[in-house]
């Protein structure tokens, strides 16, 4: 039936654009792992974070109004400007700078050379310490993100399509300009990692930490970095999901979306987390396109892990993984 | 000068072998035994044991299930909320459909039944390693917690979705359903617990916990002494998920009652009794206690403090709640990462030495 | 808020030392935190405003000053035991948990307690059936009453007649979003309207496939069953894909501020049931700004007033404070007990000359509690909602919902509940 498949491939096609939205997020724990093998779990508690505080200077709110309020019985909500657009971003990207150099400071520095799952659990402590000061700073309801961001269905698309196959296919404008930015974040971010002196060392610390440091590289500067980049990735990703819901707590759960494609697609791989990303979106799409509706549907949540699972038992290092070697 | 080993001399393997080896130590257990069941029972309130010291029982036998899997085995497991519910939805399923049976034999049965599903779940642990392997126990999570919120048939087509515990007793007195006492639902979670955390120290220190550990630091050398990683991983899978089924079937039957599955075990669940066993300590049954304490009763602590004591709005006490928590976890580990229980032994070797440390 | 953490801290340490005053108390187990936050700051806010109002403005109900112990739940089942057993010594007339997963956990509880529980359009729908859920109420509407008055508003926009048309039920998959699913498929039965369900997992962020489906199958109404960050998704997709927002359908939690803001202009027209009046259109809004906004003691960060989530917390606490009243009349003083207030709540009388007294005409139904019917009548009303001006406006008249439905489900379900805990019926 012609007019099945003209809907599994829209289903398909609104797949990949969800999968790039996934990679989004999956690109900041991947970028964290390889520079200093740490499983992040606060990546999306930082997203949650990043776009609070872009909402938060956008509107002139008072950080911590509500806490200064309770002590000091004053009545202070908002400065009363409102910042560009542009300007918010890149003042929320210097936030998350120094975010990136307090966690360096006061967390990454002690923990050196400790195993992976006490990193993690670090991590873990940073994200509900984030979440706190997240809320303590701007407030725990729902606001409203407004960037400019286009939303709603591509005209464009719906029309040629409906020329062409007698039935319009649904694009959000939001999942194209998605694409767009992820695609000039990735490429951006090979070339800094290919051609400047900063990426190279990135490459390097990457590579084998001790030999890294051992021709002088900064692991401290290095690590302050990544976790700035990692930053404003989650910035970005914050935006375009809080863009779709507003800014509010669920936004941090978004991290659960990230998961199965990192696994897919390996820890250590930028394209693998694109691949994997694409992967996951167009097969939990299709599933729940296809198979959704024999079992009562919401089978997306956990179709995404349960094929990340089968592609594992094939290649136990993910899609992109270095090669596991084993030696006793 | 309290904490010492001089003079206790061990004349026989089994003496030295003992869980407890120095006497002060033993002495103090078997009086925290005496004081948890002779007179905790006698002086508990409802709000203790609800709001604390059965949720801590609870939480600490799931932390010891997956402290089996995750310390000793080292298999990363992010699915303990969704075999909790396995064991909460078998508890319930036995209960209604037999009736008749003792309670405390379906919460033993739905042990078994979870340690099934473990293996099943765990079959993946044979070709996926490290994190990855993760995705398997998260398939399981989100699956499981999907399967029972869809099939009418374990909830036993109820109009809305929930389980609901009923009445039922043992030796006539009521353990499970509202009028349930606070000493009896606190009993009963403390006879798992001992139960549990007994069985759990002797296989952890007998051939089956030895293979573990042994699967733990390298698999492939385990392999080539003659460990069979098939047989050792399954039976860390089946024997943690026993203990987290039973913890599962508890927190329905006793602990909460009635259960929305999506809501009580959760993901937030399985993080929850991972953080559990990290703060804890990784490969200590002390630490699975210590973890499950922290993570209970740090948040009603705070909580009384902030809202109770200091009167602050509850609002910012939640948010300060969890940036204390938050950053209490980090200083722990950046004090001792190995958690609690490491910090335990710490203090007890100084204790030993005190107060003549040279 | 504005009262400083010394003042506040002094003022608990005199209330401890001094011996336990004989307020009414009334405890609120809000969140103000986690993923449903955006719901709770609100409700909590007007339920708090309402006793400050009382306290300030009148020196309490009856001459005895309302305590509002506040517990922050977090939409966490155990937390919520934990808000339960720690407030349930200080002598709590009344428990609103505003959440399903701690309603099933305080049902049984609050029945060995003696403490009443009121769900005000959430909770345990049969629990209407006052001979088997002796403490539990849920007056003024239910969910399936929402239902029912969501199809009852579709009849009326086809003149009675929507033999054939394609209605589709989006729904939160949990217990809360199961719930209208019985009631809409005996409803399609009888009105002959095609139901299809669509679930959406929590946290409801993605929601693509649903939305694609709705626009491949092109129902001519969508009901929506959400919670949290779903509500949002949901009406930003539904404008995405263009659905005509007039024939899109909440439940009154699907219905706050909070809910189509983020959408913009795109959720114009939108509509969803409710059981109470929204605005701030009430005299007793000049009060709340005389006595409690300008006072400074006004709830969280003041700014709610007026928003759908916040008068629903508002009515919710007008409700429990008449209730009290009543118990005081029955009980022929001031000082109730929590078996007083359940007598109180059982012969619960609300009418127009009431509300009118109190400054909220028209605010809410009229109705009467009986020991048999916990439910009231069901009534309901459609709101929608105005972009450009930022506000909901009631576009019905509260109408009943279908009780020829409704009663025999809540029959068979309350049964079914008093069979498997061998429950005596009542009111006999």
């Amino acid at each position: 039936m012609p007019e099945q498949l003209l809907w599994a491939a829209e289903a398909m096609m609104n797949g990949l654009m969800a999968g790039v939205l996934y990679a989004l997020v999956a690109l900041g724990f991947v970028l964290i792992f390889k520079a200093s093998g740490v499983f992040n779990y606060a990546q999306g508690v930082m997203a949650l974070f990043a776009a609070l505080t872009l909402v938060g200077i956008m509107d002139g709110q008072v950080p911590f109004a509500h806490l200064i309020n309770a002590v000091f019985g004053t009545e202070i909500h908002h400065f009363g400007w409102h910042v560009p657009a542009i300007l918010a971003i890149f003042l929320t990207g210097v936030v998350m700078v120094g975010l990136a150099i307090f966690i360096e400071r006061f967390v990454l520095r002690h923990l050196v050379n400790q195993p992976d799952i006490i990193l993690f659990m670090a991590t873990i402590g940073l994200a509900y310490f984030m979440e706190g000061v997240g809320d303590l700073m701007w407030g725990s309801e729902i606001k409203t993100l407004d960037v400019g961001l286009p939303q709603g269905i591509s005209e464009t698309i719906d029309e040629a399509t409906y020329n062409w196959f007698g039935y319009g296919f649904f694009i959000d404008r939001l999942d194209i300009v998605a694409t767009i930015i992820a695609a000039l974040l990735v490429a951006s971010l090979t070339i800094f990692s290919q051609y400047s002196k900063q990426g190279r060392a990135l490459r390097a610390v990457a590579d084998d930490h001790q030999a890294a440091l051992s021709v002088g590289i900064s692991l401290r500067f290095i690590w302050v970095l990544v976790w700035s980049i990692a930053g404003f990735v989650a910035l970005v990703a914050g935006m375009m999901w809080g863009a779709k819901s507003g800014v509010q707590f669920s936004l941090s759960l978004i991290a659960l979306k990230a998961l199965p494609v990192l696994m897919l697609g390996g820890f250590t791989s930028i394209p693998g987390a694109i691949v994997g990303g694409l992967i996951i979106g167009v097969g939990e799409k299709l599933f729940e396109f296809s198979i959704g509706p024999l079992v009562g549907g919401a089978t997306e949540n956990w179709f995404a892990y349960v094929l990340a699972l089968v592609f594992l038992v094939f290649r136990p290092q993910g899609l992109f993984g270095e090669k596991i070697i084993e030696r006793v | 000068m309290l904490y010492r080993e001089a003079g206790d001399f061990k004349t026989t393997y089994v003496e030295d072998g003992q869980t407890f080896p120095i006497k002060f130590d033993r002495i103090a257990y078997y009086i925290l035994l005496a004081v948890a069941f002779g007179v905790v029972p006698f002086i508990i309130n409802d709000y203790w044991a609800n709001a604390v010291l059965v949720p801590f029982l609870i939480y600490a036998v799931a932390a010891i299930g997956l402290n089996i899997l995750v310390g000793y085995a080292g298999q990363v497991s992010l699915g303990t909320g969704g075999f909790m519910a396995v064991g909460a939805y078998a508890c319930y399923k036995l209960m209604t459909s037999f009736p008749e049976v003792s309670i405390l034999i379906h919460v033993v049965l739905a042990g078994v039944i979870t340690a099934a599903v473990g293996v099943l779940f765990g079959l993946p642990s044979l070709r996926i390693k490290g994190f990855y392997l993760a995705v398997a126990t998260l398939a399981a999570q989100f699956f499981l917690v999907w399967l029972f919120n869809k099939v009418p048939w374990f909830y036993n087509y109820s109009a809305s979705g929930q389980i609901s515990a009923p009445e039922r007793t043992v030796f006539g007195i009521e353990v499970t359903g509202a009028n349930t006492d606070a000493w009896a639902k606190y009993l009963v979670c403390l006879i798992f617990v001992t139960a549990c955390a007994w069985l759990a120290r002797n296989l952890t220190r007998g051939t089956t916990g030895r293979t573990w550990m042994a699967i733990r630091d390298m698999d492939i050398a385990a392999e080539i002494i003659g460990v069979n990683p098939l047989k050792a991983k399954l039976t860390a899978f089946a024997v943690s998920s026993f203990f987290v089924g039973i913890a599962g079937a508890l927190f329905f039957a006793v602990y909460l009652g009635s259960v929305e599955v999506g809501e009580v075990f959760g993901i937030n669940k399985s993080f929850l009794v991972l953080f559990m066993i990290i703060i804890g300590g990784l490969g200590s049954i002390f630490g699975s206690f210590a973890g499950a304490a922290f993570m209970v009763l740090m948040p009603v602590l705070l909580k009384n403090i902030l809202v109770g004591g200091l009167g602050w709005p509850t609002d910012i006490a939640a948010h300060f709640e969890l940036v204390i928590v938050g950053g209490l976890i980090v200083v722990f580990l950046i004090l001792e990462p190995h958690g609690l229980a490491q910090l335990w032994r710490v203090a007890k070797e100084k204790l030993r030495l005190w107060p003549f440390p040279h | 808020m504005k009262l400083k953490f010394t003042a506040l801290a002094a003022a608990a340490v005199v209330s401890a030392a001094a011996p336990a005053m004989a307020d009414l108390v009334f405890p609120s187990l809000s969140y103000r935190t986690g993923p449903y936050a955006a719901g709770g700051i609100p409700f909590a806010d007007g339920y708090a405003d309402y006793f400050t109002l009382l306290n300030e403005r009148d020196g309490g109900i009856g001459g005895e000053m309302a305590k509002v112990i506040e517990c922050e739940t977090g939409y966490n089942t155990e937390k919520g035991v934990e808000c339960y057993e720690s407030t349930k010594g200080e002598g709590s007339l009344i428990y609103q948990p505003l959440s399903t997963g701690i309603t099933y956990q305080l049902i049984p509880k609050v029945t060995a307690d003696g403490i009443a529980l009121h769900t005000m359009g959430y909770g345990r729908t049969s629990a209407k059936n006052g001979k088997v859920f002796s403490n539990v109420f849920n007056y003024p509407a239910n969910y399936w009453d929402g239902a029912s008055v969501a199809i009852n508003h579709l009849l009326d926009l086809n003149d009675g007649d929507i033999n054939g048309k394609k209605v589709a039920l989006v729904y939160h998959n949990s217990a809360y979003g199961k719930e209208p699913i019985r009631t809409l498929e005996e409803l399609s039965a009888k009105h002959g309207f095609e139901l299809t369900t669509l679930a959406v997992d929590h946290p409801g962020q993605e929601q693509k496939s649903q939305w694609l489906q709705i626009r491949r199958e092109k129902p001519d109404y969508v009901l929506m069953w959400g919670w949290g960050v779903m509500n949002q998704v949901a009406i930003q997709e539904a404008a995405n894909i263009r659905f005509p927002m007039e024939n899109f359908i909440g439940v009154w939690w699907s219905g706050g501020e909070h809910d189509v803001i983020p959408a913009g202009d795109g959720a114009n027209g939108y509509k969803a049931v409710t059981f109470h009046n929204v605005g701030s259109d009430f005299p007793v809004f000049d009060d709340v700004q005389k006595y409690v906004v300008d006072a400074g003691k006004a709830a969280g960060n003041g700014d709610q007033i007026g928003t759908a989530v916040y008068n629903r917390g508002f009515y919710a606490a007008m409700l429990a404070a008449e209730a009290a009243r009543n118990a005081q009349e029955i009980a022929g003083k001031s000082d109730i007990t929590a078996a007083d207030m359940l007598k109180g709540m059982e012969s619960l009388e609300i009418t127009e000359e009431r509300m009118a007294e109190l400054g909220m005409p028209n605010f809410g139904p009229s109705f009467t509690v009986t020991c048999e019917n916990h439910g009231g009548p069901g009534l309901g009303a459609i709101q929608q909602w105005d972009a450009a001006a930022q506000e909901w406006s009631l576009i019905s008249d509260f109408a009943p919902s279908d009780t020829e439905i409704i009663d025999a489900l809540v029959m068979e379900d309350s049964m079914a509940f008093a069979k498997e805990n061998n429950i005596e019926e009542r009111c006999n």
